[in-house]
């Protein structure tokens, strides 16, 4: 049953994706495109997903564990960290440079695209690379 | 290439985004980042606790696509650059930075925004600027 659940989940999380049009490079670059042909839609896309996850999380956290697991897992950092303003500003200007983020891109994976494929592999060498160097850093950094 | 503003579609589009965000909470009590559920199942320091789940998360968005040709007949509209090192430079970068950022627009600018993280209103806050000012250069050769 928590398979299933899984599943669709991402399930409708894809679907969500490709009917916001979030899946489509083009529309994001003209939402990042102020001064050409501004396609103001993906400021809806993110509107629409809080509108339903900021009273939904509220919500849930009043329960003391989720269904399936015994504890929430939220991020525990809090503090304003070198890492998180880098990340940030490197993750943009690649969502500026290809149009895709992380979701968008993992779903558009079967559209026999060859470029989506070749940037699916790329992002994943990424975080991969990421996570290397992460465990280097705190690695230096405990000694 | 033009884009039309459709604002029925993706409001709605981003509330399916939301429902599925709130399910993944109340479930497995996770938060819907992507880059997170990709990475944690990823070399080196995999979480093997969470690989079936994340699997089984990862499957749901690709078959979103089979899915969607099914009902509607045809494929999404999609107009990926034909220029393949831009984008692999592009993958590279929103991989390493969104894993070294702890978020992407997922986990910082939908789920952290909605509660209220300071961490990832700042990150939204920074990506959203960069991603605007790389467009800028690109299009407009500022």
């Amino acid at each position: 049953m928590r398979n299933f659940i899984t599943l669709v989940t991402g399930l409708i999380f894809g679907i969500g994706l490709i009917m916001s049009g979030m899946t489509n490079p083009a529309k994001v670059q003209n939402f990042l495109d102020f001064f050409g042909n501004w396609d103001p839609s993906l400021a809806l896309v993110m509107g629409g997903a809080i509108f339903i996850t900021m009273p939904g999380f509220w919500l849930v956290q009043k329960r003391k564990s989720p269904f399936f697991e015994k504890l929430f897992h939220f991020p525990t950092k809090s503090d304003l960290d070198f890492r998180l303003l880098l990340g940030a500003a490197i993750f943009g200007i690649g969502w500026g440079l290809g149009g895709f983020c992380p979701g968008p891109a993992i779903t558009s994976i079967l559209t026999g695209s060859k470029g989506t494929f070749l940037f699916v592999m790329t992002m994943i060498l990424g975080m991969v690379l990421a996570k290397s160097l992460v465990v280097t850093l705190e690695r230096n950094r405990d000694v | 290439m033009e884009t039309e503003f459709t604002p029925l579609s993706s409001l709605v589009g981003g509330m399916l985004i939301g429902i599925s965000a709130v399910i993944l909470l109340i479930t497995n009590g996770r938060i819907a980042g992507i880059s997170g559920i990709v990475s944690r199942i990823l070399p080196p320091s995999i979480h093997r606790s969470e690989l079936s789940q994340g699997l089984l998360f990862i499957a749901g968005l690709i078959l979103a696509i089979p899915t969607w040709y099914f009902i509607d007949g045809g494929m999404p509209v999609q107009f990926v650059s034909n220029n393949y090192l831009v984008l692999s430079i592009a993958g590279l970068l929103v991989g390493f930075g969104a894993v070294f950022g702890n978020g992407c627009t997922s986990g910082h600018g939908v789920c952290g925004i909605s509660r209220m993280s300071t961490r990832s209103i700042v990150a939204t806050s920074v990506f959203m600027t960069t991603s605007f000012l790389t467009v800028l250069f690109l299009r407009h050769g500022l």
